[in-house]
């Protein structure tokens, strides 16, 4: 009892205290991180159900706005985080629960955003003339379902061919359309001008937004949104037969089929579930950034996602948005400062063992490290904690009622 | 006829594995036997739609087998256990026979999405449809052990539990016994007889606990390099002459030394 009272003072505690170091430091990085890590704190903590869904809720719906009045980037940062975590989830039921390696899966987001950007811009004059284009503002939030429905066929489309195939080939196949979509993106810009190629579409329309709010706590809030639906769609999908379906799949293709799940009709709803977040996203992304082309799209963002979600853990959904995070975050945020840092050091003429940094030929530049470190941090994980961050954990189920119910007939 | 195969054959390459078999049953245990690569595993993989026949017809109630993909043949009502045995590793032992349910399962995509109080309902069914199986197979108080932790045994139980959930009429099950003691595989065929018995359950075995088989059986068939060389009650395949050599080898021919199972 006594434990629980104290995690719970010391949830609440490390909220407000993170919060208010935000206020004062609202420059810092590690400021930041100590907020995000005392909502890591604020899960993770033995507390009632109701305090840790109220802290969470404070944390990310009242105080992340807040921390963004001070400090605009961060409010940036968070918007990513939900993008990339609902791209996570959406890749977590394909990999994680299903057990198909998917090494193209940004072309779900891609597809997603290219059929708001076409749509959502002049751009579509160049399609079809005339001068209907862009749509009026409200269109956006049908095109969040334009977007996901179109992302689903594109995963059932590419799912019918490929689902034979198995493990390696499959990620082949997958990587290699992933790359199909990124170049077709690139050179569509003839005979008919579908994607503007390398140059992009812009300006992008956003969404109309509610008087009084700036626009980015209006993204962050439908990121949100979007991530909570998305959560609850992948739990929903995660305790049905059609989650236990894919999981067989992911242990034993051969002897789920055999116990009566149809493979191809399972893996196609795999496929086409997890484009379609990716499909959802991609459309805020377009209308987020205002501007996209295909470097949006490119190999390494799909392998992004999948370092998420192997980072995160396998199949587990606070998994996919804690991994989610920690790759942005390390991304955007701790990389960045650390090579800022070994600049300043490089700039300050500093020595190490005798030897200035300032000499660092160009090559060694810090700012190229940071692809580096993320690489070692990818590997010490794999070699340390392999599982993931909150690997998958099987739900223990009360059956005691049954077992009182029957009575003995085993042998 | 519940069950019946005729003129079944099987190439892998140059082998041939199995060679113009008929089978049919009707209720109650049959049994196949016969010496390692007689084409036993061949057959259930033809029977269940893992392979496909070259030549040969497969009719269930009526329904032509042969062509249809394994799930529509367990939705059929057969429904099969592996030699090597294959569980969902990772899943809780009740998991894995809720897989075996799927089948079954009437709910769509949207039912899990909109959690209808229908889905609450059947789901509930299935939970506790999936702790009735386990106690019947006697994995009672196991439900949410990971499969792969399960003794040995247990696993061939959890596989028989899995089976059963698919609600079939004919159950296929290759050698079910494999690993286990004595006293064990007897407990185990007493549990089958029951089924048998009150399930109204068609159920062919493969096997190589002699005892097990001769016990059991209402009716045993004998296959030797993937032909059927003896069929009838325990008693008369146990003392055919062509049974015997397949087992033992001709007194005397030379390079017969095929190891009694």
């Amino acid at each position: 009892m006594h434990t629980r009272v104290m995690h719970a003072a010391a949830a609440v505690a490390a909220v407000a205290l993170s919060v208010t170091l935000v206020a004062v430091f609202p420059r810092s990085i590690l400021v930041f991180l100590a907020f995000q890590g005392a909502m890591l704190f604020v899960y993770v903590a033995r507390i009632p159900g109701w305090l840790r869904g109220g802290l969470l809720g404070l944390a990310l719906v009242v105080l992340m706005p807040i921390v963004g009045y001070f400090n605009g980037y961060y409010l940036e940062v968070a918007t990513q985080v939900g993008i990339f975590a609902a791209l996570a989830l959406g890749l977590n039921i394909v990999v994680g629960l299903a057990g198909l390696l998917d090494l193209g899966y940004v072309a779900f987001f891609a597809v997603g955003a290219y059929s708001w950007a076409i749509f959502g811009s002049p751009h579509a004059n160049l399609i079809f003339g005339g001068d209907v284009f862009p749509l009026a503002p409200g269109w956006f939030y049908l095109f969040l379902f334009v977007g996901l429905a179109v992302a689903a066929l594109t995963g059932v489309l590419l799912g019918l061919p490929v689902l034979r195939l198995r493990g390696d080939y499959l990620a082949i196949v997958t990587l290699g359309f992933g790359e199909v979509i990124r170049v077709l993106a690139n050179n569509l810009d003839k005979p008919i001008n579908l994607t503007n190629g390398p140059k992009g579409i812009t300006p992008i329309g956003r969404p109309p937004l509610p008087p009084g709010v700036p626009p980015a706590e209006a993204f962050y809030f439908l990121v949100l949104l979007i991530v909570v639906v998305v959560i609850i769609v992948n739990r929903r999908l995660e305790d049905s037969h059609i989650g236990r379906a894919w999981e067989a799949i992911r242990e034993d293709e051969l002897a789920a089929q055999a116990m009566g799940v149809p493979l191809v009709r399972a893996k196609l709803l795999a496929f086409a579930c997890g484009a379609s977040f990716a499909g959802v996203m991609g459309v805020v992304f377009s209308a987020k950034q205002i501007f996209i082309n295909p470097e949006s799209f490119t190999f390494l963002e799909s392998i992004g996602v999948l370092a998420m979600v192997i980072l995160g853990g396998m199949g587990s959904i606070p998994g996919a948005v804690v991994g989610a995070t920690v790759v942005t975050v390390l991304n955007l945020q701790v990389l960045k400062g650390f090579s800022l840092w070994l600049n300043e050091l490089k700039n300050a003429g500093v020595t190490v063992f005798g030897y200035s940094l300032a000499n660092l030929p160009t090559q060694l530049e810090p700012a190229k490290y940071e692809r580096m470190v993320f690489g070692i941090i990818l590997v010490l994980m794999m070699i340390f904690r392999p599982q993931g961050i909150f690997p998958a954990r099987r739900r223990q189920r009360e059956l005691a009622h049954v077992q009182q119910e029957q009575p003995v007939v085993g042998p | 006829m519940l069950f019946e195969a005729r003129g079944i054959t099987k190439r892998f390459g140059g082998l041939l594995a199995i060679n113009r078999v008929d089978y049919a049953l009707e209720r109650g245990i049959s049994s196949i036997i016969g010496p390692n690569g007689a084409g036993k595993t061949t057959l259930f993989n033809v029977f269940t739609g893992l392979y496909e026949p070259d030549a040969g017809e497969v009719t269930f109630r009526g329904h032509s087998l042969v062509g249809l993909r394994p799930d529509r043949i367990t939705a059929l009502g057969v429904c099969r256990t592996f030699q090597n045995i294959r569980l969902f590793a990772n899943m809780t032992a009740v998991e894995n026979v809720l897989v075996g349910m799927h089948a079954r399962v009437t709910l769509g995509l949207w039912d899990a999405l909109t959690h209808r109080p229908r889905f609450h309902e059947v789901e509930r069914g299935l939970w506790r449809r999936g702790g009735e199986l386990l106690d019947r197979v006697g994995l009672r108080g196991k439900a949410n052990e990971v499969a792969r932790n399960l003794p040995y045994g247990d696993q061939r139980r959890l596989e028989l539990a899995r089976a059963l959930a698919s609600e079939p009429s004919l159950l296929l099950l290759d050698e079910p016994t494999a690993g286990m003691t004595q006293g064990e595989a007897s407990d185990l065929m007493a549990l089958l007889r029951r089924l048998v018995v009150e399930l109204g359950l068609a159920i062919l075995l493969i096997e190589h606990n002699m005892r097990v088989v001769m016990e059991v059986s209402d009716r045993v068939t004998v296959l030797d390099h993937g032909e059927k060389i003896a069929e009838g009650l325990p008693r008369e395949v146990q003392g055919d002459v062509r049974v015997i050599e397949a087992y033992l080898g001709r007194r005397g021919a030379a390079g017969g030394s095929r190891a009694a199972p």
